[in-house]
């Protein structure tokens, strides 16, 4: 199953598209999510399980949106390709392994670009879950759930320094600066 | 009773899966057999190769059936070795 799922992506070339979906929309959702929890925070006064429940809704919209955009975009890519690799080798490839990446390479690649804003922005909400059941937390759950976006989008950083060859901490300092100005630019417009 | 052991087959195939996973999946696909797969041409979409299969038995519809099942497809049988058992 997974040697047949790596000849596919190999096929069509997919493992470089879904890497860059996922550092995209990863980033997409752990910056979401660190908007999310600014406002709040600059706001003030506003109960957790409120918190919650509008970051799980921006989570779910992000997911499904992610997912659903990706499957559109990538089967008709593929539908594309197949029928150009059709023509040039004048054949029917409906039933050969280029047929069946064609068919399911779009689900990967979408369940791909859903799932890493999803789960950044799962992980992002970690330390609200946690105050709400009572456990412990060495600062307010909110700063701790932004805290959290910032590592996450730090450690995206590092992945992308991985991929490209670059000084894994000068990488990861890019993003976090990004991470940094939105912050500020939503405590500026919060006042 | 005759057995192949030798054929050489010309292959249009996509660059995808390229020589060594193309080659390497005919093997797979067919145990004890020894295959090279030599591109002859290279086209914006597919490449024109070479296909030799070497083996004690060669079956000649499982090899067509696996270049076919990776998009390729065989435009002639170039050569071919066989061998009857006394």
């Amino acid at each position: 199953m997974i040697e047949r799922l790596r000849l596919l992506l190999e096929l069509t070339r997919a493992h470089s598209i879904a890497r860059r979906y996922f550092v995209t929309n990863g980033f997409d959702g752990a910056l979401t999510m660190l908007g999310l929890n600014m406002g709040f925070y600059s706001s003030g006064g506003v109960e957790t399980g409120v918190v919650i429940h509008a970051c799980l809704g921006a989570a779910i919209a992000l997911g499904t949106s992610g997912v659903a955009s990706a499957y559109v975009s990538e089967s008709a890519e593929r539908e594309k390709d197949l029928k150009e690799l059709e023509q040039a080798v004048a054949s029917d490839l409906a039933n050969t392994a280029h047929g069946e990446a064609a068919r399911w390479v779009p689900f990967f690649i979408a369940a791909v670009n859903g799932l890493a804003p999803f789960l950044m922005a799962l992980i992002i909400i970690v330390p609200l879950w946690m105050s709400e059941a009572g456990i412990g937390l060495p600062i307010g759950p909110l700063q701790l759930s932004i805290v959290v976006a910032f590592v996450l989008v730090f450690l995206l950083g590092i992945f992308l320094g991985s991929v490209s060859g670059r000084f894994w901490l000068w990488s990861g300092l890019r993003t976090l600066v990004i991470a940094i100005v939105t912050a500020a630019l939503i405590l500026m417009v919060g006042g | 009773m005759s057995s192949v052991k030798r054929i050489v087959l010309d292959v249009l195939k996509p660059h995808q899966p390229n020589a060594l996973a193309f080659a390497s999946a005919i093997a797979d696909q067919n145990s004890g057999c020894r295959v090279t797969v030599t591109v002859t041409g290279v086209d914006e979409k597919t490449e024109s190769t070479l296909v030799v299969v070497e083996s004690e038995d060669i079956i000649y519809e499982s090899i067509v059936d696996t270049i076919s099942s990776l998009g390729g497809s065989v435009h002639s049988v170039d050569e071919v070795e066989v061998s009857s058992s006394l």
